[in-house]
């Protein structure tokens, strides 16, 4: 900066030099940017117009055939309500099991909450099909909790924890609970302490200052976990497939069948359309209500 | 410059003519790897190459989606594909695979459900009912009608995630004979039939299980009591020491095809190797190396198959006349309707 102002002439105003300067910035920041935006460009932007495309043509004509085969097959309609409700239900858990979480690793003095983060950040180090198989060691009928039930007497018959929902929900949770930690964290983090003391020096109690002060401003931070965990469950293929027996179907999964079995590309096409368009809905529903940008960055 | 041209030109030509001279000795030959290819390797494609002097180039494949993709880029780059049964059906009315010289091929010994005018079955195998020899002591299922009969076989079951053999398997299990099964399925009353009699077991269902390698996985570590389950891949999970065991009884005969890919370079050497690997001579060289059964009856009268071996063969003729063929074109054409059904029953 110092440099560039020296060779601003005497007569330039300062502020013109410094507009000069951050549109030069400006230049270089989106050189450097170039080859990721045409990387997005080239492999995201274009195949899902082409995705697009295709949903809609039918043989040679335009055709709405591939969405209203959606609505007419009941198979597919349920399956839409199952992907939702699975993501539903996998962000509700995520958000119970990870704010408090977050919130205590807030709290935490910063060398110990590092390491929670680490131990958080951990299951992200191994892939997720290990991580899915090792959910289906576990939880199967001679797995490691079901035998360890039995041994204690606790139960008399295995339970069915998986190859159905429950193990889809708790195997997904489990792979999406640092997505909500992380984002939380950061919000929570940002929180000044002296509000909570300035709520308590007003006579507020523990428990008040923090619902009436704390959570408020945590909350963008908490609904950028929450979205986060819910649009990448909504894609979910593997873990389902592993852990669901064969009984969950999400929405995914059909993309996939129809594309590579059935070599109908229309029909995958619309699913992935159909599913893209409610993810950008839920998306604009949050950004109403918490600026988009604070969701996304999740600083508060 | 005209010089550098015709050089250029002439050693243009010399590497067309080294090419297609090479590529005449060549065959492409794509299958599914493992224990399977590297038993055809040594049953079919080694005694072919002596005998044509030809070399062999392998290949892979996980199933039409690669054939299509060659065929419609129109870069073909094999020959002889390897596919399983629908997808044989598939490829032939999707207009991916060269129509077969029968005036080369002999289909003595075939049954008339394991070829068509553009593929040719290769090897049988089954889809059987495998049960744990530990749970089912004293009285042992006999057929998919014991499988339905959860009172007098408790234990945890498992389907495959496919509409067939499973809509097939219903409609035995409700009575109909096994010549008659693809008569009554190719009628909407059939299928709902079929559906009907699903409904009985499909809350006994604890898994539907989508891979061949996900059903060995389920009996081993005895996560289920009783499934349907290929011969080979329970096969291989009874020598790893699963207690389980299968019989034939009731079993669904499904094959692989052998095909010669649309646009083939080498159509005409790949049909005389193709004739040759069907063979009986040399069908009967698989039992030796994995128990996958010949397509050709003949195949038993080589002397190659011992009589241990042809018990234990899915397609051996004992075996074969207790089982029920399944019929590629019925689901070439009705798989995607089908799956749908399937689904919107499954998710009911």
């Amino acid at each position: 900066m110092a440099s560039a102002r020296a060779r601003a002439g005497p007569d330039e105003p300062e502020a013109a030099a410094l507009a000069r300067d951050a549109r030069r910035e400006r230049r270089r920041a989106l050189v450097l940017a170039a080859p990721a935006l045409l990387l997005v460009g080239a492999v995201a932007l274009l195949p899902t117009g082409w995705l697009f495309w295709l949903s809609v043509i039918e043989g040679e004509s335009f055709s709405a055939a591939h969405y209203l085969r959606l609505i007419q097959v009941e198979s597919y309609r349920r399956i839409f309500w199952t992907t939702f409700e699975i993501a539903a239900v996998v962000t509700i858990l995520a958000a119970l099991l990870g704010y408090p979480l977050a919130y205590w690793l807030s709290r935490l003095p910063e060398r110990w909450a590092n390491v929670g983060l680490v131990l958080v950040l951990v299951p992200f180090w191994t892939s997720l099909l290990v991580r899915t198989y090792a959910w289906l060691v576990l939880l199967q009928r001679r797995g490691l909790v079901n035998r360890a039930l039995l041994d204690l007497g606790l139960i008399e018959e295995p339970l069915r924890l998986v190859h159905n929902w429950t193990g889809t929900v708790i195997g997904m949770l489990h792979i999406l609970l640092p997505f909500l930690v992380l984002p939380a964290y950061a919000s929570l983090r940002a929180i000044d302490p002296a509000y909570l003391a300035a709520a308590a020096s007003l006579g507020a109690s523990p428990v008040r200052a923090f619902w009436t002060v704390f959570f408020p401003l945590s909350l963008p931070g908490l609904l950028a976990g929450c979205l986060l965990v819910f649009v990448l469950a909504l894609g979910f293929y593997v873990t389902p497939a592993i852990l669901g027996g064969g009984r969950v179907l999400m929405v995914a999964m059909k993309v996939q069948e129809n594309a590579g079995l059935y070599l109908d590309w229309g029909a995958a096409s619309a699913l992935a359309v159909v599913l893209l368009l409610a993810t950008l809905a839920m998306f604009a529903l949050l950004a109403r209500l918490v600026p988009l940008e604070r969701l996304l960055v999740s600083r508060s | 410059m005209r010089t550098t041209f015709l050089a250029g030109a002439a050693a243009l030509a010399l590497i067309a003519a080294v090419g297609t001279a090479e590529a005449q000795q060549k065959l492409a030959f794509t299958s599914f790897g493992g224990a399977y290819q590297e038993a055809q390797r040594k049953a079919l494609l080694e005694p072919v190459a002596k005998e044509l002097g030809i070399t062999w180039v392998e290949d892979t494949l996980t199933g039409i989606a690669e054939v299509r993709a060659q065929v419609r880029a129109g870069a073909v780059s094999w020959d002889i594909v390897d596919l399983g049964l629908a997808d044989c059906a598939a490829a032939q009315s999707e207009g991916l695979l060269e129509p077969l010289d029968y005036s080369l091929i002999s289909t003595e010994g075939f049954d008339k459900m394991a070829f068509d005018t553009h593929w040719i079955g290769i090897i049988y195998y089954s889809t059987v009912l495998g049960y744990s020899t530990e749970k089912y002591k004293d009285k042992t299922p006999l057929g998919w009608k014991d499988f339905w009969d959860v009172k007098g076989f408790p234990g945890v079951r498992s389907l495959r995630d496919y509409p067939t053999p499973n809509l097939e398997i219903a409609l035995l299990v409700d009575g109909v004979p096994k010549d008659q099964v693809y008569q009554v399925l190719a009628t909407e009353e059939g299928v709902q039939r079929a559906f009907k009699k699903l409904d009985e077991i499909k809350s006994h269902i604890t898994v539907w299980w989508k891979s061949g390698a996900q059903s060995a996985q389920l009996a081993k570590d005895g996560e289920v009591d009783m499934l349907s389950i290929w011969n080979g891949r329970l096969d291989t999970v009874i020598k790893d020491g699963a207690k389980f065991t299968y019989s034939y009884d009731d079993g669904i005969l499904s094959l692989d095809c052998l095909a010669v890919i649309k646009g083939s370079k080498n159509k005409d050497l790949a049909m005389k190797a193709l004739a040759r690997m069907v063979a009986p001579d040399l069908q009967a060289n698989m039992p030796l190396y994995i128990n996958y059964g010949p397509t050709t009856s003949k195949a038993f009268e080589t002397g190659k198959i011992t009589p241990e071996m042809a018990k234990i063969s899915p397609s051996s003729p004992d075996n074969a006349k207790k089982q029920l063929v399944i019929d590629a074109r019925f689901w070439a054409v009705h798989r995607q309707k089908m799956q749908e059904r399937w689904d919107a029953w499954k998710t009911r």
